[in-house]
């Protein structure tokens, strides 16, 4: 088992390395710093303003390699001190820069974000995790039914709807016509506050219970197809037990792999329902760096949320030889 | 009618053959067979099959342009709903005067769903959203099936070193969550219907292939394929004749439920402003219109309810033919 997390654990700077590469390409090599300089300063910005901005971030310098003629105006000194190297030793020491658009720290701004977001993922991800399972086993209890049919269909239906159309109807007919919540806005002062964030937290619930549902039931279902629970069925355990002790306990164990690995995503909060409902959240940053084209917020949320799942897969590995003594023993 | 648009037509109809193709293909064997047999009791993979249909015809019909006028040209679509006069502005459903409340003018036309902000009619606007929806659905899919599952069987099959650099390069593009990398990518790369059908791409092939991959360990386990090596049958032979038809059941279910996947993200997408170019009729486009609307006073909500339904019996028929088409080939598992 150890020199089997030891390989874990050692195959995850390769795949960091991996994904500093992928954003590298996409946002210095695919689109050159002086068209982000232009798209941010507008189009018809004087050169000598874009060459201080460009300077002032270190983009001016060559991509990959300072060797070569330089160009007229080109900084850098000497091989390594290109964009590449400064990228990848900032990104290594997690140190991400500034904002492209508002000259911003970005620690700042993920400090600030962070948690936000985490107060709307949270419990939306825990209450959910448990309505999800909750009606995957009584799809399960009821399996092979009309009953069990239906709640399969509905949990497609579930699926099918784009998840903005959840927001936009709960905004519009229970906060708005209805008036039983805040439509927007985000306080953290009293408890009275979790108001705002009441309708925004069950809408993440729907979003996600049709397929949580629908995945943990196959799960389920594949659990009890299992030799042990047939010998448990003929040693006369009933069928509620025999779900809620046996099945449960035993399918929990594929569970984890699903579920240890999207925790860390939750600081990344939610797109669409942060902007929706105004929630100060990493999401709503997001949307915001996406509509100013301010790439070095979208890079860094790339990388770091990057950073966050590797570290969730192999938590969850570890969770996994933990829990089933197989991997332990293979 | 330029060549492009020449050309869009003889892809639609050959996107639409290579469907068919496969189909008529895949009944020869004998897997397909019984799967057809099964699938043919199953009523609502039947009924969902059904609508799938109707979605196609009316994207062909979009898709495929005629000439018309002088220089111009017209898709089939467009040319069937001709007399379906344009309007100033917003007007209900089924009404006979404009959406205003001081000045109400009387409409050109009928309309059963209403006219959105620059008087179109919110039907036929649903209806030619379809064509963006399986024109980046297909093309995506085009991209991403057949390389998702070369890459498979080559994974699975070749192991060792071919294994270590498909398994790298998937696992690092799956650590990044998809949304942020398809965000990444459409940002960077603009905002066009083919721009959004790569990146999408760049990110879906990784689940088929990690099944593929999967499957195909799992086959060549198994006495037929030692024996097609002790044969001495070529590599070549054994991917194209012996392992590709037993995982290609897979595939065509993945695809299947991948296309459902896609068409949501090409709304999301369009909606968070990375998507479909403006302009484009698209139900993501759409919906993030339905944003401003149902604030106005009197509401306005046909145009998201329409774009919601259309995408929905979209995305809803494809999930359920695909679990059809699983519980057909895998009655045991499905």
């Amino acid at each position: 088992m150890f020199s089997y997390l030891l390989r874990r654990l050692l195959y995850a700077p390769f795949i960091i390395a991996g994904v500093m590469l992928i954003t590298f390409v996409l946002f210095f090599v695919v689109q050159s710093p002086e068209i982000t300089a232009k798209n941010v300063l507008g189009k018809r910005a004087n050169p000598k303003t874009v060459q201080d901005y460009l300077h002032k971030r270190g983009y001016d310098k060559p991509l990959f390699l300072g060797i070569g003629r330089k160009k007229p105006g080109q900084a850098g000194n000497g091989i390594f001190d290109t964009i590449f190297f400064n990228q990848m030793r900032s990104l290594a020491v997690f140190d991400l820069g500034v904002s492209d658009v508002s000259g911003r720290e970005l620690k700042e701004v993920f400090r600030e974000g962070a948690i936000p977001s985490l107060l709307l993922t949270g419990p939306a991800f825990v209450a959910g995790f448990f309505m999800a399972v909750g009606f995957a086993l009584f799809l399960v209890f009821v399996r092979k039914s009309a009953l069990d049919t239906g709640g399969v269909i509905l949990c497609v239906a579930l699926m099918s709807v784009p998840p903005m159309v959840y927001i936009i109807f709960g905004q519009a007919v229970v906060a708005l016509a209805l008036n039983y919540f805040p439509a927007f806005g985000y306080r953290l002062q009293s408890w009275s506050d979790a108001r705002f964030l009441l309708l925004p937290v069950s809408l993440m619930i729907v979003i996600s219970l049709g397929s949580d549902a629908r995945l943990y039931r196959a799960v389920f279902l594949e659990e009890i197809s299992q030799d042990y629970v047939r010998t448990a069925q003929a040693k006369g355990v009933s069928n509620t037990r025999l779900l809620m002790v046996h099945v449960l306990k035993n399918g929990m164990i594929a569970l984890i792999t699903y579920v240890v690995a999207q925790l860390p995503l939750l600081i990344l909060g939610s797109l669409l329902v942060e902007n929706f409902f105004g929630i100060p959240g990493l999401g709503n940053t997001l949307v915001a760096a996406i509509q100013t084209s301010d790439l070095a917020v979208i890079r860094s949320t790339t990388f770091l949320t990057a950073i966050l799942y590797i570290v969730g897969l192999t938590v969850t590995d570890i969770c996994y030889a933990a829990a089933d003594p197989r991997i332990r023993l293979s | 009618m330029n060549f492009a648009l020449w050309f869009q037509n003889f892809a639609t109809i050959a996107g639409l053959g290579l469907v068919a193709w496969i189909v008529i293909h895949g009944t020869r064997s004998e897997r397909w067979q019984r799967a057809w047999s099964r699938l043919r009791q199953d009523r609502i993979g039947i009924a969902a099959g059904i609508v799938i249909a109707i979605y196609l015809g009316i994207g062909a019909l979009e898709m495929i342009e005629m000439p018309h006028g002088k220089y111009g040209s017209i898709s089939i679509l467009g040319w069937l709903t001709q007399g379906v006069p344009i309007e100033k502005s917003y007007s209900a459903p089924w009404a006979s005067t404009s959406l205003s409340l001081s000045k109400p003018e009387k409409l050109k036309g009928w309309h059963l769903l209403g006219t959105d902000a620059l008087g179109k009619d919110t039907f036929i606007e649903s209806l030619r959203a379809c064509r963006t929806a399986l024109l980046i659905g297909g093309i995506t899919s085009a991209i991403y099936v057949p390389l998702g599952a070369l890459f498979g069987i080559f994974a699975g099959y070749f192991r060792r070193w071919a294994d270590d650099i498909i398994q790298y390069v998937y696992t690092v593009i799956y650590s990044i969550p998809e949304i942020l990398l398809l965000i990444s990518m459409l940002v960077v790369l603009g905002k066009s219907i083919f721009n959004m059908s790569l990146a999408l791409a760049v990110t879906a092939w990784v689940s088929l292939c990690r099944l593929i991959r999967g499957e195909t360990m799992r086959q060549t386990e198994r006495p037929y394929i030692a024996a097609a090596r002790a044969l001495g049958q070529s590599h070549w032979n054994i991917i194209v004749h012996h392992l590709l038809p037993n995982v290609m059941h897979l595939v065509l279910i993945s695809a299947v439920l991948g296309f459902s996947h896609l068409v949501l993200a090409e709304a999301m997408l369009s909606y968070l402003g990375v998507g479909s170019p403006i302009g484009t009729p698209s139900w993501g486009v759409m919906i993030d219109g339905a944003r401003g609307e149902l604030g106005r006073e009197p509401l306005v909500w046909w145009n998201l309810i329409s774009a919601t339904c259309a995408l929905f019996g979209l995305v809803l028929s494809l999930n359920l033919f695909g679990d059809a088409l699983r519980r057909a080939f895998d009655p045991k598992r499905g």
